[in-house]
Parts: structure tokens; sequence; C-alpha cells
């Protein structure tokens, strides 16, 4: 497969509720960039540093947390005008948003997932680049640009809600997703948990059974190295930043990883590593006879927390 | 000013500063009443009926925290801090929607 179609998670908008305190977390500990703010909105918008879209976080303030939709970058605009009558085949309604609606955006495609999740699809947003250009670039920015985590771009995210199958059909069907890996319980071999990729990364969305639509559980930055993931925790700890889960790795995706909650309770990773998948991966099967492995493989303790606490 | 936080039904007692938040205290007295989740405000599963005295409260996310739950005094233990003593019920829960059905 080369890399066409859908791309990317490429912008999650989140709701805090209070955009000082959104700042301090996000910008100040965590190290995103603020690109660009919008008062009258109570908004800020956020870049990783290896990332050259213009931003790929959108913090607005609004009396929920939660999140406020998810847009997944596609390659062209001509894929934009092929997946519209898919979507629309496979039941959802779709609405359109004009170029610059969103700044610094092309046109979107939105709509909403049998999950209750807002979703969107965009081909072209301005890029501002990582600092260091594209010809000779070198391979380290200066001082002060990587900072905080040292997270270097968003990288997916998961969902809560019902009808998580119908969500695993839709991304497999109508955007070319494949199922990386999938809980399931023992008994019944009902769906718990779908982790979808169009990447060679083991998930670029996952969903999570919950009884009402709609929910966050978490958005997912990357880190370079196990080391980054500890030194993250590290500061982590300093700032007295609640945490849900310490420093652990993932069975299911395999990925280093610490869970942590931003201050209105909206649940943030950071991880590094995972393994690559390919089109032809089989998919991994996990079962609820083996929830602390699959959670996290280095107790082999679930989290109840972890699969219960959204906003 | 330090205060003292009884949880109704479970008979336990921590105390609090005005500074801090209930459930910070709970967690810190190494106690075990009110559920903890994302510290935030925005989960509700810390949620509390106050049924005695007096607090502060910082923003709580609507979707748990209404109009109406405000008025009955219902709110997130994280987010409340001691302006007296307090009595409290836990009204907050954890649904499980993932767990083994026969362990």
């Amino acid at each position: 497969m080369a890399l066409r179609g859908v791309l990317r998670l490429g912008e999650i908008g989140i709701r805090v509720l209070d955009l000082d305190l959104a700042r301090t977390h996000y910008v100040d500990r965590m190290g995103l960039i603020e690109v660009m703010c919008d008062e009258k909105e109570r908004k800020i918008y956020c870049k990783a540093w290896d990332e050259h879209d213009h931003h790929s976080v959108v913090l607005r303030e609004a009396d929920e947390a939660g999140l406020d939709y998810v847009a997944f970058k596609v390659y062209d605009d001509q894929t934009l005008t092929d997946l519209e009558p898919k979507v629309e085949a496979f039941g959802l309604e779709v609405a359109h948003i004009d170029a610059g609606v969103y700044p610094k955006s092309g046109r979107r495609l939105e709509f909403i997932l049998p999950s209750g999740h807002r979703m969107q699809l965009f081909a072209e947003k301005e890029q501002i680049g990582n600092t260091l250009g594209t010809r000779n670039p070198g391979v380290m920015p200066d001082e002060g640009v990587i900072r905080g985590f040292r997270i270097n771009r968003l990288d997916h995210c998961l969902l809560g809600g019902p009808n998580i199958d119908e969500c695993g059909r839709l991304f497999k069907e109508v955007f070319d997703f494949d199922l990386s890996e999938r809980i399931e319980d023992e008994e019944s071999r009902e769906s718990l948990a779908l982790f979808l990729t169009c990447s060679t990364k083991p998930h670029d969305v996952a969903f999570v059974i919950q009884p009402e639509p709609g929910r966050f559980h978490h958005v997912s930055f990357l880190l370079e190295s196990a080391t980054d993931v500890i030194h993250a925790a590290d500061l982590i700890g300093k700032y007295r930043i609640p945490v849900d889960v310490g420093p652990n790795r993932h069975g299911v995706t395999r990925g280093n990883t610490i869970y942590y909650f931003d201050p209105s309770g909206n649940r943030n990773e950071v991880f590094s590593g995972g393994y690559v998948h390919y089109p032809d991966t089989p998919t991994l099967t996990w079962d609820t006879s083996q929830m602390g492995p699959a959670q996290f493989s280095q107790d082999n303790v679930p989290r109840e927390s972890f699969l219960t606490v959204v906003t | 000013m330090q205060y003292r936080v009884h949880l109704e039904e479970l008979e336990l007692d921590f105390t609090c500063r005005q500074d801090q938040n209930v459930l910070e205290c709970m967690i810190g007295a190494g106690k075990k009443g009110i559920q903890v989740g994302c510290r935030g405000g925005g989960c509700g599963v810390c949620q509390v009926e106050v049924l005695e005295g007096e607090y502060a409260a910082r923003p709580m996310s609507k979707a748990h925290i209404d109009e109406e739950a405000l008025a009955q005094r219902r709110v997130l233990a994280c987010c409340i801090k001691p302006r007296s003593d307090l009595l409290l019920k836990v009204v907050g829960k954890i649904s499980k929607p993932i767990q083994r059905k026969h362990p």
C-alpha cells in the first residue's frame, strides 16, 4: 500500500473548562507550540514541533469537557470528492464546510459517526513547517523548539460510544483502514474495543464500547523513545499532573505509555514504539480473560478507571 | 485553616485544608470511599452530595453537574474546597462496560 486516501488524524478539537489552565498544561508543560489564539472564540491552536501543518490541536473553552471533533487529513481534494458519495452510501449525512471556515484549512466534509462523534475530512491546510526548512534541513531544531514532554506529533485518539462495529465497518469499507487489533468478550465474542490503522502504525484511531455516545477516552502524542516517556513521567510528577496509569507497555499495540489528565479531565497519552503494520498483517485478537496483559503488559494488571473514566 | 470531611454511610473521616480539594485530601489520607477519576471536573465519577457545610467550587463539566445538581448541592469532590466541616454522601459510580462476566 502506498499511503494515499486518508493519511492521518490531522486535527483534534478538545473542549476545556478553563482556557488558561489548558494553555499551561498543553503548551507550558507538554511543550506543544501555540501558533494562534482566538480570544473572542476562546480557542487556542497548537502544533507539535515536527508537524508541518499549521496546527493539529484546537482547544476550546466550554462548559463541558470532552471531544469537539476529530478531523482526518486526506491525500488531496479529489480524495474528498471520491469519498463523499461513499460516506453517503454507507448511510451517513454529509455536510459541506467551506474553505476558511476552519482557519488555515481547505474545505471539509463533516458527518456524525455511529458512535456519536463528529468527524471531518480535509485535504488542505497551510503548512508552516518544523523550523528546519526543506532544503538541507539538518536534524536538530534550535534550542527551545523541542521542549516539555518532547512531543513529535499528534498520533491517534480513542473514542468511546455505542455501535463500534459499525464504526469499524465504516473505517474499513469506506476509508480503507485495516483492523489491526480487537478486544472481545470471551464468551459472547462481542466487540469491546477496535483498533484501526490507515498507515504502518499499529493504530490511527480506536473505538471502545461505552453506553453513552460521543465520549472521549484519550488523545495520544508520539515521543521519540521510551526514555522520553520516562522524562515526561518525571515532569508529570513534578507538576502534580493527575496520572491515570504510570509508565507501562500496552499489550495491544505494544506502545510504551503513560496516561494522565488535562486540567479539565480529558485523558492524554504520550507514548513511543509499537510494531510496524502492513495491510497483510493479520488482525490480533484479545479477550476478556486476558484484560491485564492486553491493557498493560509489564504488570498484567487491568485498570478499571482506564476503560470507565471518560469525558 | 483545616476542616474535617465526613462521608456519610461509609463512616469515613479525613481532614482537608481550605486550599485543597476534597478528593485530593481523601487520596492523600490513603482512604477510599469516593471514586477517583480524572480529577479535573470532566468525568463525573467523584460526584457527592453536600449534606452539611460550606465549600467553594471551581468549574465542573455541565455534562455531569448542571444548574439543578448545583441547586441540590451535588458537586464533584475534585472541584470543591472546604469552607467549613463537611458532611458528604457519595453519589458517583463508575459503570463497567468491560469486565469478565465469570471471574
